[in-house]
This record gives C-alpha cells, structure tokens and sequence, in this order.
C-alpha cells in the first residue's frame, strides 16, 4: 500500500508531522532551506527536538534561541561567510534558554549517514576523521575493518528521524516534487525520515519538460505537503528567488542579544500565523 | 608605504600557487578570492569545487556563503552533497584543498571547534565542516590565515583537521597518503614544511618586514630556511583583478 502526499495547510501539516521529542531533520544545503516550516514549528511549541542538520544555518539557530531543541546532531555551525551563530553559542557556552547536547561530526560523515538513512542500513562508513580530536567528544564515531584489505575506515550510525522537513520549487497535480540547483542532502533525508513534509513554492499541473534525471520525489515518498511561497526566504529558491544575503549578514547583530533576538522572533514569527504565509 | 593590504598580498600569493591543471576544493573567504583571481588573471582553465556539488563553477562576484545560487548557475554541473564528498573528494579527484582556522599550530595541524574545554568551552566555534576530510583526501593542501599570537598557538586546544599531526612521518602512520599542508600563506609570509621534521618554516617574507615581526605575530619560536626570499609583491594587474572582484561582490551581497 502506497498512501500519497495530501496537501495540507502549513498548521495542520506541522501538527500531524512534527510531535514533542521528536527527531527532526530541516535539510537544504544554503539553498532550498525550509524557514516557513521551522517557524511553525517554534509557533506550535515544539519541544526536546533532537535537530539533524549539516549546517545548522539561522533557523536553527531560531530553533535553539526559543528553546525548541535538547540535542543538535551537526558537522557546522556558523552564518556562512559572517560569523558565529549566536544562539547556537550561547546555548553551548551558557546553557540559555536550555542546555543543548551536541553530537558533532563532519560533513562528509553527516552526508553518508543520511544516505545510510536512505538505505536502510545500520551504519555508513567512510575514509574519515583521521587524526582528528573528533572521536574523542563523539562517541559515535568508531572504526570498522574492512573485511577484504584490513583497512580501519569510521563507522558512524545511519540518520533515521522520526520526520524530515524539505522545500522544494514545485508538487505536481498527483503530489510528486520536483527539486533541483543545489540539492544537498534532502532526497536522501526524505527517503531516510518516518514521515516527510515538503514545502513547495507552487504547485503546477504538470512538471512538463524536464531532464528524465530530474530529482523527482515521488508522491508515495511524502507524507504531507503545503504550498508556501517564499517559504525558503532568507535562503533562496533557484529560479524563484535570491539568497537575501542582506538578511543573513544582518541576522548577526538581531541574534548578538538575547532581547533583540526575542523581540524580532516576536514580531516575525510568533505574532504571525501561518495562514499568513501558506497559499 | 605599501599600495596594498596584508590580506591581499595574502590573496594575491595563494591565487600565484595554483594552476589551469588544478581541481581545486574552494572554501569561503580568502580562499575564494584566492581561486577566482587565479581563474580570472593565470589559471583561466583551473576547475573550482565548491562542497555544495558545484563543480566547475565561474562565478561572477564571490559567494557569501558556500551554496549562493550564483555557484550553480555558472557550474558545469551541480551534483548531491553525499556524491561530493564520496566520489569527488574521497575519490581522490581533488588535487588542491584549500583551508583556513582560528588556531593553528607550527605542523599546520588546524582547530575550528573550540577555544576551551570542548564541554564547557569559551567560544565555540563553527566546527569542522568538510575540514577533516578535505585535509586527508586532496593531494595537497594550501592554508591562509592572519598571522597573529592568538591564531598561531603553540598547542592546539582541539585537533578539528589533521596537519602534520607531531610531524616526521605521522601522516603515513595513520595510513594518510596525500601530502598534507604544503603552504601556509600568511599576511605577512610564506611558509612550506621541512622535508624532515614537516615543521612549517618560512620561506618567503612579505616586503618591508622583518623576522622580528613575524615572531611576535606567531606564538612559538619561529624557524626560518636556509635561503629566506622576499615576496614579490601584487602586480598591478592582480590587485585590480582582486579589488574588481571584491567590489562587484559588495555590490551584489548588499542588493
């Protein structure tokens, strides 16, 4: 049996995909991150989320800063090309507003482990962490032999979350997605979660021409998906909109202060409603 | 006086060291300008890979982050994040990686985790990223940073990528078979590792400085090589391609 994506509005979507103490990948590398879908989550309160993701990036740091998380699985965590993230730090550095556990990897462990995910096994490895302190603060990062050289590769567990949050340019009529430019690690974090939700800037009849190699999810694949326009914005849509740079560079003085974080959360998050921004 | 800035000479000298032959692993800041001012004065056939999966990419302004869209509209193609690092990077297909730090120590062994105990730290840092595996699968690896005591330690708090490790042959006990850090191109000299003992020793001083400076720019006691040159300075041609650049990039991150 094959249920397929229903589109649904982006309350109703988070309610049914996301639950308290969940774990929870947000994916998107630069592009295509899913900011609409990580607001409803702070909106709906989720709590104790265990976070996945590559780079953490400003939503989750969003995430963070209103105490959404208890344990952030990462391999880096900084506003590419500006700085720290601040609410990220803080939490590490003074337990605010809550203590944050940290499981540390790098990228190209965290992107094997997802298409471990994907692929049903138990574990990736990879040609990794040599010489590095790593293994010691990650417990999680162990060696196997290889069975036909003798050679020590890591071993890191696959990534399965409870649910796995994507955007995407566009749903077709039967629920399929379409996704394409920079396409990071999201077909491999859908096909590893329990349940997917996409968001999509539209919906279109059909996809029409395109490359038979085309990253196409299939409807069966999803769990829910809702139409928000924008829903990727300060990231960016390829062929819909830029990365707002200006944001990211201007994020680092909103997320400095504790009240200046609190306040725009308030104004641009909590004191809107979805409703606001699904189609 | 000088008629540029320590960070561009920076620039400038690591854009001198690679080739049109190269494929190259980009990171973002100083190593990007670096990459593109070679594509754009010497090196116009280098391949620029950027971990996003862009490959091949020609950007027009440098990204602001290491997936801008400007990446994959200029890439011969873009392939998934796990294909970048499995087939291209582990793969071996990358002869020249690029990274930088916060801290650094004398075998270029480089920590971009923490400052402080790594449970209670000081400051956390961003963490290692690509790091750990670009440092151990590109053939060679170049290195800039701002040479100053707080950046160049002498003991590392956290080891985030592998350099030289103790140095001699550490590299080849822990089954590593690419070279390692071959340049560490500072703003204010070059250094390479001793054939023997891989520290990294200078090579090449930027001009008008003297050993003196260097010292008190690096927290251990610097070695120098036998024969020490002067850096030939940015040719007039390199700093307008860099500040060309740089503007159009201010421009295009502002709008």
């Amino acid at each position: 049996m094959t249920e397929r994506a229903r589109v649904l509005p982006l309350a109703a979507a988070v309610e049914e995909c996301i639950h308290n103490g969940d774990s929870v990948a947000m994916e998107g590398f630069t592009h295509l991150i899913p900011f609409a879908a990580g607001h409803e989550v702070i909106r709906q309160r989720r709590k104790r989320l265990t976070l996945y993701r590559m780079t953490p990036d400003l939503i989750y740091d969003q995430l963070i800063g209103m105490g959404a998380a208890e344990r952030l699985v990462f391999s880096w965590g900084g506003n590419p090309g500006v700085g720290s993230l601040h609410r990220l730090r803080d939490a590490v550095e003074h337990d605010w507003p809550a203590p944050l556990e940290l499981v540390e990897h790098s990228h190209a462990a965290m992107a094997n482990a997802y298409d471990a995910g994907a692929a049903n096994l138990p574990f990736a490895m990879l040609r990794g962490y040599l010489g590095t302190d790593l293994p010691r603060v990650n417990p999680n990062i162990r060696t196997i032999q290889c069975p036909f050289t003798g050679e020590q590769l890591a071993a890191v567990p696959a990534i399965r979350p409870d649910a796995s949050i994507i955007h995407a340019q566009k749903a077709d009529a039967e629920g399929n997605v379409l996704l394409e430019g920079i396409v990071g690690v999201q077909k491999q974090a859908v096909l590893a979660a329990k349940r997917a939700l996409v968001t999509v800037e539209e919906v279109v009849e059909q996809f029409g021409p395109r490359s038979p190699n085309a990253i196409i999810l299939p409807a069966w694949t999803i769990t829910a998906i809702s139409v928000v326009p924008r829903g990727a914005h300060p990231s960016y849509a390829h062929g819909y909109y830029k990365r707002d740079n200006g944001f990211y560079i201007a994020w680092d003085k909103i997320a400095r202060e504790r009240d200046s974080f609190l306040a725009w959360m308030r104004a641009n998050v909590l004191e809107r409603s979805a409703d606001e921004v699904t189609a | 006086m000088s008629d540029y800035t320590g960070s561009e000479i920076m620039t400038v000298v690591a854009a001198r060291a690679l080739s049109s032959e190269d494929v190259c692993f980009v990171g973002i800041g100083a190593p990007s300008a670096a990459c593109n001012v070679a594509r754009l004065t010497h090196a116009p056939r280098i391949t620029l890979i950027y971990e996003s999966g862009t490959i091949g990419t020609r950007p027009d302004v440098l990204p602001l982050s290491i997936g801008d869209g400007e990446l994959c509209d200029t890439a011969l193609t873009t392939v998934p994040v796990p294909e970048m690092f499995r087939y291209w990077l582990q793969g071996g297909r990358i002869t020249v990686g690029f990274l930088g730090g916060a801290q650094i120590d004398r075998f270029a062994n480089l920590n971009t985790t923490v400052v402080g105990a790594y449970q209670r730290p000081k400051v956390r840092l961003p963490g290692g990223g690509g790091a750990p595996e670009i440092a151990t699968q590109c053939q060679q690896i170049f290195i800039t940073m701002a040479q100053s005591p707080r950046a160049f330690v002498d003991k590392l708090e956290f080891v985030t990528s592998f350099g030289h490790g103790e140095g001699g042959d550490h590299r080849r006990r822990l089954g590593i078979h690419t070279q390692g850090p071959t340049k560490l191109i500072t703003d204010l000299c070059v250094m390479e590792p001793d054939p023997v003992t891989r520290e990294m020793t200078v090579v090449s001083i930027h001009p008008g400085l003297t050993r003196e400076q260097l010292q008190t720019h690096t927290g251990w006691p610097l070695k120098f090589a036998t024969n020490v040159a002067e850096t030939p300075p940015p040719l007039a041609r390199e700093l307008s391609v860099l500040r060309d650049l740089q503007q159009r990039t201010k421009r295009a991150h502002a709008a």
